[in-house]
């Protein structure tokens, strides 16, 4: 029978936790790295043993762990994620330009062919690519130095690139997201970017079509329809059809269009998941609910689902990064929360669990369908 | 040979316990000097005390000896003698901060 691995990054360590295809019982080992901030943990989809962890702390700086076993054993390989050329600087919070600086990587994307091959996601906003299974890392400064690199803020949670996405088919077509600048996509495999940000409104922005400076939480797509994007802006739920080039909004009847992650059925492409969140400046549950919203198409019409969900004193958050889906059938939707939780639905969203209860505040999770 | 005490997570991630000894091998008995043997030996800590490239100190690492605060001690001054004739640990701490 097949299984999954939830692959769950915390503020105070990382998580492996496992079932058979029934997702019923599960084994959670760890904590590993403990005590580290695990900004996330994921699998290469060409080789599922091999696993990449970012493993960060304000302390002792960044650290790369890969296993080559699934998790049962770990091995620090390289961290050094040096900005191409002079670095140049991005806008601060204050107007003024500030040097780009490297603190974390908040995200890897390891490649769909070559499980040697993977992406990071840097905070401060670059990307870098590995080739020899995370032992040497080198920028696509491409991105970086677009000409609004400049014009580049970073959000409240700094100016992290949070979100890759590669072309299943075309490997050389890549989405990438930061806060706060927004959404850009090369064709060319990293060489050259552009901007893919028309129709984000972004109400603090004075220009409405302003080509960057929007804070994209996330972006998702189901890999059988990889032109359809569905994006959790700072506010707004956003839906491309063009592979980026124009978005137009999809909220509907949610509650409120604040939110971080937001994920797409593994078989349904116009089923997508967001977890509401009441305002920016509050980042709490609407009526103290924690209700995951699912659209069945595409996100004209959102319904809540809340069985098995904590429906009164619900004052937990859920991470971007923190939202995924299984390849199971039926499909499965796993989320966890600041508060230590990690839900896992086996219906596609009807019903739900706590696979576990009390971990530190969950960062990040990922899932891999095993064999 | 001198003697490094390391934080907790450094020594986890090293794969140590207690503390490390090094021989500097007739190199110049500094910070520096320390530092970089200390990353020769174990190649894990680089970027982890130091910036990769800059070599500057991480900003909550500190260094300690004989009861003194180093962290702002030139890199290529003398360490004490006793840090030298390995009667005393050089320190490598993870500052107070946070919560």
């Amino acid at each position: 029978m097949s299984g999954v691995r939830l692959l769950v990054g915390t503020r105070k360590g990382a998580f492996v936790l496992t079932a058979d295809g029934s997702r019923k019982e599960w084994d959670v080992n760890g904590p590993l790295f403990t005590g580290w901030e695990i900004y996330h943990v994921t699998g290469s989809p060409a080789d599922p043993d091999r696993l990449y962890a970012s493993q960060t702390s304000g302390w002792f700086g960044q650290v790369v762990q890969r296993s080559d076993d699934g998790g049962a054993t770990w091995e620090p390989v390289g961290n050094e994620f040096a900005y191409d050329g002079v670095p140049g600087t991005h806008q601060w919070y204050d107007g003024t330009q500030h040097p780009w600086e490297f603190a974390r990587v908040w995200h890897f994307e390891p490649s769909r062919a070559d499980p040697d091959t993977v992406f990071a996601g840097a905070e401060d906003a670059a990307l870098f690519r590995s080739s020899d299974g995370g032992r040497n890392w080198e920028e696509l400064s491409g991105l970086r130095a677009h000409r609004t690199g400049e014009q580049w803020q970073p959000g409240a949670g700094g100016l992290c690139l949070h979100t890759i996405l590669i072309h299943p088919e075309h490997p050389e077509r890549m989405v990438v997201a930061i806060s706060a600048a927004g959404a850009f996509r090369t064709d060319d495999g990293g060489e050259t970017w552009q901007p893919i940000n028309r129709g984000l409104r972004s109400a603090e922005l004075p220009d409405e079509d302003r080509e960057v400076g929007h804070c994209v939480h996330r972006i998702a797509m189901n890999p059988s329809r990889p032109d359809v994007l569905f994006m959790q802006k700072h506010w707004d739920v956003m839906r491309s059809d063009d592979a980026g080039d124009s978005w137009r909004e999809v909220s509907g009847n949610l509650p409120s269009d604040f939110g971080f992650p937001i994920a797409v059925h593994p078989h349904e492409p116009d089923t997508v998941y967001v977890v509401p969140i009441k305002s920016d400046s509050e980042h709490v549950p609407p009526d103290a609910k924690l209700r995951v919203y699912r659209s069945r198409n595409g996100g004209e019409d959102w319904e809540p689902l809340t069985k098995g969900l904590p429906q009164e004193h619900c004052y937990v958050n859920v991470l971007r990064e923190a939202m995924a889906v299984d390849t199971l059938d039926p499909g499965g939707i796993y989320f966890g929360t600041t508060g230590g939780q990690v839900y896992a639905s086996a219906d596609g969203g009807d019903t739900w669990e706590a696979v576990v209860r009390d971990l530190p505040a969950v960062l990040s999770v990922e899932t891999q369908t095993l064999p | 040979m001198i003697r490094v005490a390391l934080p907790q997570h450094l020594r986890t991630l090293a794969g140590v316990d207690g503390e490390v000894s090094l021989d500097l091998d007739g190199a110049a008995m500094t910070q520096r000097a320390v530092l970089d043997a200390l990353e020769a030996t174990y190649p894990v800590l680089r970027g982890t005390i130091r910036d990769h490239g800059t070599a500057k100190r991480r900003d909550f690492i500190r260094f300690f000896a004989c009861g003194r605060d180093l962290s702002l001690e030139p890199a290529d001054d003398p360490l004490p003698d006793e840090v030298v004739s390995g009667r005393e640990p050089f320190r490598v701490v993870g500052a107070m901060a946070g919560g």
